[in-house]
């Protein structure tokens, strides 16, 4: 293993111990696990990043920054159908004006219908790698994702129902732990079978009817609990069940681009850029299923998923279904969000309560 | 049968394409009026407050249209000299249609959804055939509208060109996209105040598209939008002829946000100003700024002189 390399993926939800696998078992070079995000590492990717850019390369900037003072020196970035595309290289320029010296990978830069071009670019992550390790590798991580979004969403729709607080989060965090250091993929499943049983043992008492509400939005405010001010984490103490699609496994692992598209079709003929056709079209899945009520959580401006906002107010006047929009910068404050959260459980409750007599 | 254009967007970047493209097929169109503050305020009632300027005009313009013609015209482009454009170019189509869906209005456009050499005349020659239009019919116009709309740009080119060698003013380049430079409320009167200011507004917009882009690779590898590629590429090839820059973006901006960092960053040794327009307030206090920065740039040629 290269041990002068520390290769870094900025922090995005869970899926750190995935990259650590991915960089220490395929591209055999360390991984710095970044430091989950604070106040800082907003404050600090605000003052550098331009003004009215999305909230998500604030946070992305921020933890660069807090990661290069840590001593890593190889930092990742992907690329998105939006303005994400452009997210490394901007984070590159700004960081090198700074006098920061690292190697940077963008996958942005690849031009994939070439294998030497794709070839090349991996070895900036380490200059020795061999695709005899980062091949399977690359399965275990796909493995590891699948796990992590599997247990993430058995967490949301039991957690507000727990009879011990706090005991699933436990196990989940203890997975979690043991996923940072697992050897190989057999010890992975392992790990797997043994943690999928205690979560589904963990004790529950939840009841039959209980309030369903379906949760929507842009890639990283929906995926990254900061980001969305633990939204999820708000709605479990109301004793709501949450559903979510908008993970790693659905979009980069197995890409349901084109199934999304053509679910949405009656309201979105076209791809409207970004992730919202995921939006629109899961939106429309959960107003099928009969949910109670959805969220969108989006940054501020972010423009896929503004020009989806029509969209899904069509969506919600079609089915009678209410939609509550929340926009995060990174100034907003967050009792404003618990009253909106909380007005919108109460008119959910009512409307679940007036079907229920009729 | 009548086509009504709203006068935002992607008008401005083909104006006399689709002009003369319906002028040979002896259809009847009408083109929106210049923006005003009605327009815009139709339009900013009409959509999200986090929605771009462009588009809340955009939103105003076929709010006017509607019941004024029988097809209201608003292609989908997703790509454009091999790169991609920012996010409202392709959901524009969609978005008007969910906006006015309770009011009557049908949508005349035609779609660029790939990077290949004639998808736009495909894509236009099978708007023809949903108009009910003879193919040979559509295919003439179609390369008389191309012509038309090249010969206006090279003309457009070949005359900026012209004046930025012989006149002996403040050069100033206004970096816009084309449907905020041309824009009654956003662009022209930026290029009057400055015109009023003794200075010679060169219009990155202008500079011929290809060129630009060629440039453009100098500077940034994974920039994915077309036209800011094009303004970028403005920038580089005449950075050495003009005085100063002026960045005019609307507020919010999603492409801007990021390359006008990118441009600040790049080219340390030009005096540039940003200019944020929102639908609020205008040019008010926009004026004292720009005035200001034309006397930075006087300062800095007579101390080198």
């Amino acid at each position: 293993m290269n041990t002068d390399i520390l290769a870094c993926f900025p922090q995005w939800a869970n899926y750190a111990p995935a990259f650590k696998y991915l960089c220490e078992k395929g591209f055999d070079v360390k991984y710095l696990t970044p430091p989950p995000i604070t106040r800082r590492t907003l404050e600090l990717g605000s003052k550098y990043s331009p003004d009215y850019v999305c909230v998500p390369f604030k946070y992305c900037l921020g933890c660069y920054l807090e990661v290069l003072e840590m001593g890593a020196n190889c930092l990742m970035q992907i690329f998105g159908n939006c303005r994400l595309n452009f997210y490394g290289e901007l984070a590159e320029r700004i960081l090198r004006d700074m006098g920061y010296e690292f190697s940077f990978f963008n996958m942005a830069d690849i031009d994939f219908t070439s294998p030497k071009s794709i070839f090349e670019h991996f070895r900036i992550i380490n200059p020795e790698m061999t695709l005899l390790h980062v091949l399977p590798a690359w399965r275990t991580t796909y493995r590891m994702i699948e796990m992590i979004d599997e247990f993430e969403d058995y967490l949301r729709r039991n957690v507000g129902f727990e009879a011990n607080e706090g005991e699933l989060d436990g196990v989940y965090r203890e997975f979690l732990k043991k996923c940072e250091d697992v050897p190989s993929g057999k010890a992975l499943k392992k790990l797997y079978k043994e943690y999928r049983e205690r979560l589904h043992s963990v004790k529950t008492t939840k009841p039959d009817r209980t309030v369903k509400v379906g949760m929507i939005g842009d890639f990283y405010t929906a995926q990254e609990p900061f980001s969305n001010y633990f939204m999820e984490r708000e709605f479990a103490r109301f004793g709501m069940e949450i559903f979510r699609s908008m993970n790693v496994s659905n979009t980069l692992v197995h890409n349901r681009y084109k199934d999304r598209l053509h679910y949405g079709k009656k309201y979105a003929k076209y791809y409207i850029g970004g992730t919202s056709n995921f939006s629109v079209a899961e939106a429309l899945e959960f107003a099928n299923a009969g949910v109670d009520g959805i969220i969108q959580v989006k940054s501020f401006g972010c423009t896929p998923e503004v020009d989806a906002i029509p969209i899904l107010q069509n969506i919600s006047r079609d089915y009678n279904i209410p939609i509550l929009h929340f926009s995060f910068d990174s100034q907003t404050g967050e009792a404003g969000i618990k009253t909106r959260l909380e007005a919108f459980y109460d008119m959910v409750e009512a409307r679940k309560h007036k079907d229920e007599k009729q | 049968m009548k086509v009504g254009i709203p006068r935002a967007l992607l008008y401005y970047k083909n104006e006399k394409f689709w002009t003369t493209f319906f002028d040979t097929l002896g259809i009847e169109y009408i083109i929106g009026p210049e923006t005003t503050k009605e327009i815009i305020a139709r339009g900013t009632h009409l959509s999200v407050d986090e929605t771009c300027l462009p588009t809340k005009i955009l939103l105003g313009q076929v709010d006017w249209l509607i019941g004024r013609c029988d097809y209201v015209f608003l292609p989908r482009v997703e790509f454009a000299y091999g790169y991609g454009m920012c996010t409202k170019f392709l959901a524009q189509t969609d978005l008007v249609a969910n906006v006015f869906r309770g009011r009557d209005v049908k949508l005349l456009f035609y779609n660029i959804g790939n990077k290949k050499l004639l998808t736009e005349r495909k894509a236009v020659r099978r708007m023809g055939k949903y108009l009910g239009l003879k193919s040979a019919n559509v295919k003439y116009a179609y390369d008389v509208a191309k012509q038309a709309q090249q010969y206006y740009e090279v003309f457009r080119a070949e005359t900026q060109e012209k004046t930025l060698r012989e006149t002996d003013k403040i050069k100033v380049l206004v970096v816009a996209h084309a449907y905020n430079i041309g824009d009654a409320y956003i662009g022209r009167p930026i290029l009057r105040a400055l015109a009023g200011l003794g200075v010679e507004p060169i219009i990155a917009e202008y500079a011929d598209a290809r060129q630009c882009i060629g440039a453009s690779k100098e500077v940034t590898r994974t920039m994915p939008w077309a036209y800011n590629r094009h303004l970028m590429g403005a920038i580089q090839l005449m950075k050495d002829k003009v005085d100063g820059v002026v960045l005019l973006t609307t507020f919010p901006c999603g492409p801007d946000s990021m390359v006008n960092e990118l441009i600040v960053r790049e080219y340390k040794q030009l005096p540039i100003i940003t200019l944020t327009i929102d639908a609020q307030d205008a040019t008010a206090g926009i004026e004292t700024r720009l005035e200001s920065f034309v006397d930075i740039i006087n300062f800095k040629r007579e101390g080198a002189q």
